[in-house]
């Protein structure tokens, strides 16, 4: 998926056509019966690659195959809102090579018979939304999109949206709410999207590194693709690597290569001389990983089973000076921040956790302040309409648990702990 | 006892009891009327057309005033309560006026590693814009604290009028930037 990215001219059809076999998997897939299709999808066994690693074949399965009451319509949806801090995989795809998500888009569009794609763009993305736009028409013009694709009598195209710098619109629902024109906030499930999506039709949400991959499923077949990385994980995916490494970045790689590898042969290694103290292994809602967890196999299961969770992919990597208080703040302003407002748990748990931290990190932490702080993520935990709740849980409560001692030198000592430095920008602070 | 409440946000939607400011102008130019409701047209439901439609508002106006909102609501035909609560919603809808040029700097965790905080204040000292305070006095600059970019392998990052994005910003690449807004070589509001 990354290839030939940072090559600025890689995103147009004929370089993509002409170097990386662009388009062949989308023409196998239009003489194949779509149910074929999704078979083949099923046989990657490829797991989503947004965060949750649901798998895509089962998912593409649930999309009703007749639904003649409705006016025949079902969506295709790519989660173009990556916003996960830590997480900037995403970007390169749209950036370097978005004809590989546009025919994979296409193949989706097949296999679940829509007429109509999305992609959904979080609002930053402004600069990258025209270049998409180009390459679309570009799909167009060669007869790829629009209407009697190929001769085969089906009409497909894609249009692009953009949001407007909300994290929650990266949740399959809000995101649907969004697209309509709405607030981006969660919907109750059930109904599901499947059945009930964007615009009231049955819809599937994909996210762009999953619908880039179906386009080499398809040219290498299923079972061939399967090959990669490991049995349950299988495929390559993309990590971001950001934080205190040499060569922070994006890697590609098979699943199920440990962390340190990644971390120390390819990213370089701590880039500040001071030994590596924790991991994020995927995007800031994971809980933490300490030095005994490096060897851990970056795949979906092994990283569960450690009390990770492999999610976006994005790593981030902090050294020993890090005031682990300060990232703890920081990531929770985050989720307070980005919380939608609908669940109390959610709504006033992030707030009341941010406000702890926050005079923890001032030097006014109270003697009970700990426990207090302990006891909110089960009081939040599973208790909310959409996961960012527990993705706020994720980094408090294992940060709390494994660097126990920097939370509780700051309630003693009200201040960071000896040989720690500052992250967080004085200004804004004093100005609050 | 003195109890720290937790930080404000600068992108807050309103605090209460504030109003919208007034815009100096506030009708949307015929031919943006005539886009939005080409934009609507494209969509299963005209409901769709309120994110790009605001974008469109926002371009001419520079930001959303309540009068902004309303020409929206009449210009796509959808009530005015929806609008504005879309508009409240989304952090890049400004509910309040910029500086020309406007400074959204990441501080999330991965450019916090790197050095975030200290571009920050640089970029405060160099403009002499606060966080959250609206444009300075000469209608030049503004800055804020934003979260995560999907930049964070390249960090600090910067985006300038939410369009011009740049990465790996040090103090030298911030004199760049602020001398090649002096200059007036990046477009203002950007979009
Ligand atoms: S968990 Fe938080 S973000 Fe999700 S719906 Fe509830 S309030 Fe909104
Ligand atoms: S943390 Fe700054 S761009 Fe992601």
């Amino acid at each position: 998926m990354l290839r030939g990215a940072g090559d600025l001219d890689n995103w147009h059809l004929k370089v993509y056509e002409g170097r990386w076999e662009g388009y062949q998997g989308m023409k196998k897939a239009l003489k194949m019966e779509p149910t074929a299709v999704t078979a083949e999808v099923k046989a990657s066994d490829i797991r989503g690659r947004g965060g949750a690693g649901f798998r895509t074949g089962l998912k593409w399965s649930f999309m009703p195959k007749d639904t003649p009451e409705r006016k025949h319509t079902r969506y295709l949806v790519c989660n173009g809102d990556e916003g996960e801090p830590g997480t900037f995989k995403d970007r390169a795809i749209l950036e370097y090579n978005p004809h590989q998500l546009i025919e994979g888009m296409i193949i989706g569009g097949w296999a679940m018979q829509c007429r109509m794609g999305f992609i959904y763009l979080r609002g930053e993305f402004s600069w990258l939304i025209d270049k998409l736009e180009a390459a679309i028409q570009e799909a167009r013009d060669a007869g790829y999109l629009g209407r009697n694709i190929l001769g085969t009598g089906w009409d497909f195209d894609i249009l692009t949206y953009r949001g407007a710098g909300a994290y929650i619109c990266g949740e399959e629902t809000a995101l649907l709410n969004s697209l309509e024109g709405r607030r981006g906030e969660p919907r109750v499930k059930p109904p599901f999207p499947a059945s009930v999506g964007a615009f009231g039709q049955p819809t599937t949400v994909n996210n762009v590194e999953t619908l880039a991959a179906v386009a080499p499923i398809l040219r290498m077949g299923g079972a061939e693709y399967a090959k990669l990385g490991t049995p349950g994980n299988t495929g390559t995916r993309i990590y971001g690597v950001s934080g205190h490494v040499k060569r922070p970045g994006l890697y590609e790689l098979p699943l199920g290569l440990p962390l340190e590898f990644l971390m120390n042969d390819l990213a370089g290694g701590s880039s500040t001389g001071a030994k590596i103290k924790a991991v994020i292994p995927g995007g800031s809602s994971a809980p933490v990983f300490t030095a005994k967890d490096f060897d851990c196999p970056l795949d979906f299961d092994t990283v569960r089973a450690r009390g990770s969770m492999a999610g976006s992919g994005g790593l981030i990597v902090m050294d020993e000076r890090t005031c682990m208080v300060q990232a703890t703040l920081r990531l929770i302003k985050f989720y307070a921040h980005e919380s939608c407002g609908q669940c109390t748990p959610c709504r006033e748990g992030c707030n009341w956790m941010e406000m702890i931290l926050h005079r923890l990190e001032h030097g006014q932490g109270r003697p009970d302040d700990l426990d207090l702080l302990a006891s909110l993520p089960p009081r939040i935990n599973m208790r909310t309409l959409c996961p960012l709740g527990d993705a706020a849980c994720g980094p408090m409560e294992s940060m709390l648990q494994k660097f126990r001692d920097e939370f509780e030198y700051h309630v003693q000592h009200k201040t960071c702990m000896p040989g720690t430095r500052s992250i967080l920008p004085a200004a804004a602070l004093a100005a609050h | 006892m003195n109890h720290p409440l937790p930080p404000e946000t600068s992108d807050a939607p309103l605090a209460p009891g504030e109003r919208l400011p007034k815009a100096k102008r506030e009708k949307l130019s015929p031919e943006s009327v005539a886009k939005i409701q080409e934009i609507a047209a494209r969509f299963p439901d005209k409901l769709a057309g309120t994110l790009p439609a605001l974008y469109i508002a926002q371009k001419e106006f520079g930001f959303l005033s309540l009068g902004a909102m309303k020409e929206v609501a009449a210009a796509l035909g959808v009530p005015e309560g929806h609008v504005f609560g879309v508009a409240t919603f989304y952090t890049m809808f400004r509910k309040r006026p910029v500086g020309r040029y406007h400074f959204e700097v990441c501080t999330n965790l991965s450019c916090a590693l790197n050095g975030a905080a200290e571009l920050l204040q640089k970029v405060i000292d160099r403009t002499g814009a606060r966080p959250g305070e609206g444009p300075t006095a000469d209608g030049m600059w503004s800055v804020e604290e934003v979260e995560c970019l999907a930049s964070c392998g390249s960090g600090p990052c910067i985006q300038i009028n939410h369009g011009v994005f740049d990465e790996f910003v040090d103090e030298a690449k911030l004199e760049a930037i602020i001398d090649a807004c002096r200059r007036g070589e990046t477009a203002a509001w950007g979009e």
